[in-house]
């Protein structure tokens, strides 16, 4: 970059301080917390405090019998992969649909103002509260709910369907409702970048719709499925408050182990559950990662 | 292109529908449940109309002090929008140009957007519980004398909103800034402009549409957190954490008025911030021509 004219008078100010506001933040409120919960997870604990010193009770503690049980899964291991569950089906129902979504605003909606006003009225809900949105689906889904009573009015069933709230069914649904937003916007933002004429090319070249979609459409929009696939699942992955509100506080989940601990005060292994959700977490994003460089897509 | 639509898009156009009947059906459902009649219960069918429950809520009889937790709500998120945009803003333009450790901070940055947030909770609420006992041991009398916690609203609440907030605002400052063209800023520079010029004149009134868009995330995004600031909120909870915690005991419409005021609020918001962005917009388009006059 050319320096300004006069460089006497324009200092100019270095890129580091800019950021050095935003920089303390993320140090004292992110970085700093997170080594605080590295910490605490190897100190010791009793009823009333945590106690400084290094063990590994905490963790020894949270796989205890993991091991002797086999093949029967121990709770911890059985929470995992109920929650891993939970992201597998959030992570393909989300996708399926935010990518038909976010397909029809790009390709089909021709003009820009049109498209954008449509994904506004994607994103909206986006800003409004979770918790409202979740309750939302009670009087739609309760044992006299809307639904229940239009299945019981029409004589399809006799009595009311109890797994429709506070069940896997609902939590689910929930995730679907607040998070398919996290797929559309990134792989809208991908598909907004694919050069229209590469898919008049394909038409004159003789390529079906599918064909297109399939050899073209998805291998350009790959960036954008992988951001939003690492959002969604990291989301299922720690979340506590979904699992919580629309399981009936009775399902268990990696994140619902660390609230539970935290509930009882036990500092020391809720930290150290922490530490594992957060290893878990990270893995599945090296993975993920590998696939796509985030940064140049934005 | 052919003209005529493809069958393809009248199928994609239904399946676009149902998808906003989705997004939004359950939202309307209990805006409609919240004017329940003071007899109705929590689903239809809806047993006369009335503003019983707003009433309700807004005496605050029965349940806690809602109209306190709506106003801690309001003074955080405003307080987490101005910095949202002020800290986002300036983070953004250090990214344009090359720093040291820049390849890092954006590392945390999109870090603390994906580790898990009741881990962050927890990782704020420990430090702060370090930070009291560090200071009831070794702090000077006249500092900690009648210290109970340092944490709070405004200082562990204010730092785990802005965890949250500030990566959704540096990625909209990301997106700014790559759309924009950098020959208006040569311009500027090459007529002698000082970078504070520069950015005063030139960047600042073509990026402040999409600014107030930081400002609306950093607010609505406070407004309706709960993960983060389960842990490290303090004593006094804010507006969505009571809300979270009447879903279990309240079995009255008066959650669903409390859900209808809540987000009349963000709507309120939101409308304000697209209405200011559309204002913002027609201004450069009337002015454009005459960018550099004053």
């Amino acid at each position: 970059m050319p320096t300004p004219a006069s460089p006497a008078k324009t200092q100019v100010i270095p890129g580091w301080l800019q950021a050095m506001p935003f920089a303390l933040v993320f140090l004292l409120f992110f970085v700093l917390p997170l080594c605080f919960v590295i910490m605490v997870s190897f100190w010791d604990y009793n009823e009333y405090a945590m106690l400084p010193g290094f063990t590994t009770r905490s963790y020894t503690e949270t796989f205890e019998g993991c091991w002797d049980q086999l093949p029967e899964l121990c709770t911890i291991l059985k929470t995992y992969v109920s929650t891993a569950k939970f992201c597998l089906i959030v992570w393909v129902a989300t996708l399926l649909i935010g990518f038909t979504v976010a397909y029809f605003l790009a390709f089909h909606v021709r003009s820009l103002t049109m498209q954008m006003v449509l994904f506004l009225i994607c994103t909206i809900p986006f800003w409004t509260s979770n918790v409202i949105r979740m309750i939302s689906w009670i009087p739609l889904l309760g044992r006299n709910g809307l639904i229940n009573q239009t299945l019981v009015n029409a004589h399809v069933i006799d009595t009311p369907l109890e797994w429709l709230l506070f069940s896997q069914f609902s939590v689910a649904l929930a995730f679907i409702h607040l998070f398919t937003f996290f797929m559309v916007v990134p792989i809208f933002n991908s598909m907004m970048r694919i050069d229209k004429t590469l898919v008049e090319a394909a038409y004159d070249a003789g390529a079906s719709g599918w064909q297109t979609l399939w050899n073209l459409i998805i291998p350009l929009s790959k960036p954008g499925i992988v951001i939003g696939s690492i959002f969604v699942v990291t989301i299922v992955m720690g979340d506590f408050i979904t699992f919580g509100v629309m399981g009936g506080q009775q399902i268990a989940s990696a994140g619902k182990i660390v609230e539970t601990r935290l509930n009882a005060l036990q500092f020391p292994p809720a930290a150290a559950n922490a530490v594992i959700l957060l290893a878990v977490t990270l893995l599945i994003i090296v993975v993920l990662n590998r696939i796509v460089d985030v940064r140049k897509e934005l | 292109m052919t003209e005529r639509r493809p069958a393809a898009f009248y199928w994609l156009a239904a399946f676009f529908a149902l998808f906003v009947l989705f997004l939004y059906g359950p939202m309307i459902v209990i805006f409609v449940l919240s004017f329940q009649g003071p007899q109705g219960g929590l689903t239809f069918p809806l047993n006369g109309v009335s503003l019983h429950w707003f009433e309700k809520l807004w005496r605050g009889g029965g349940i806690v002090d809602i109209g306190g937790a709506f106003m801690r709500s309001l003074k955080l998120g405003g307080v987490v929008m101005v910095l949202t945009v002020l800290l986002s803003l300036s983070a953004g333009l250090a990214f344009r140009k090359r720093f040291r450790g820049s390849d890092l901070l954006f590392f945390v940055t999109v870090a603390s957007l994906i580790v898990p947030s009741i881990v962050t909770s927890l990782g704020i609420a420990l430090e702060f519980r370090l930070l009291d006992d560090f200071l009831k041991a070794w702090g000077p009398a006249w500092l900690v004398g009648g210290l109970t916690t340092t944490m709070g609203l405004f200082t562990s609440g204010l730092g785990a909103h802005l965890s949250w907030t500030l990566p959704f605002g540096l990625l909209v400052m990301f997106a700014i800034f790559n759309r924009f063209d950098h020959r208006y800023e040569e311009a500027a520079r090459d007529l002698g402009a000082t970078p504070w010029q520069t950015l005063r004149h030139v960047i600042l009134p073509i990026i402040l549409p999409s600014v107030v868009g930081v400002g609306l995330f950093g607010f609505t995004l406070s407004w309706d957190e709960i993960a983060r600031s389960s842990q490290a909120i303090g004593e006094r909870n804010s507006l969505p954490m009571e809300l979270q915690a009447l879903t279990t005991t309240v079995t009255t419409p008066e959650i669903y008025a409390l859900g209808t005021a809540t987000t009349g609020v963000s709507f309120l918001v939101i409308a304000l911030a697209l209405a200011a962005i559309t204002f913002l917009r027609a201004r450069q388009a009337r002015h454009g021509s005459d960018a550099g006059q004053a």
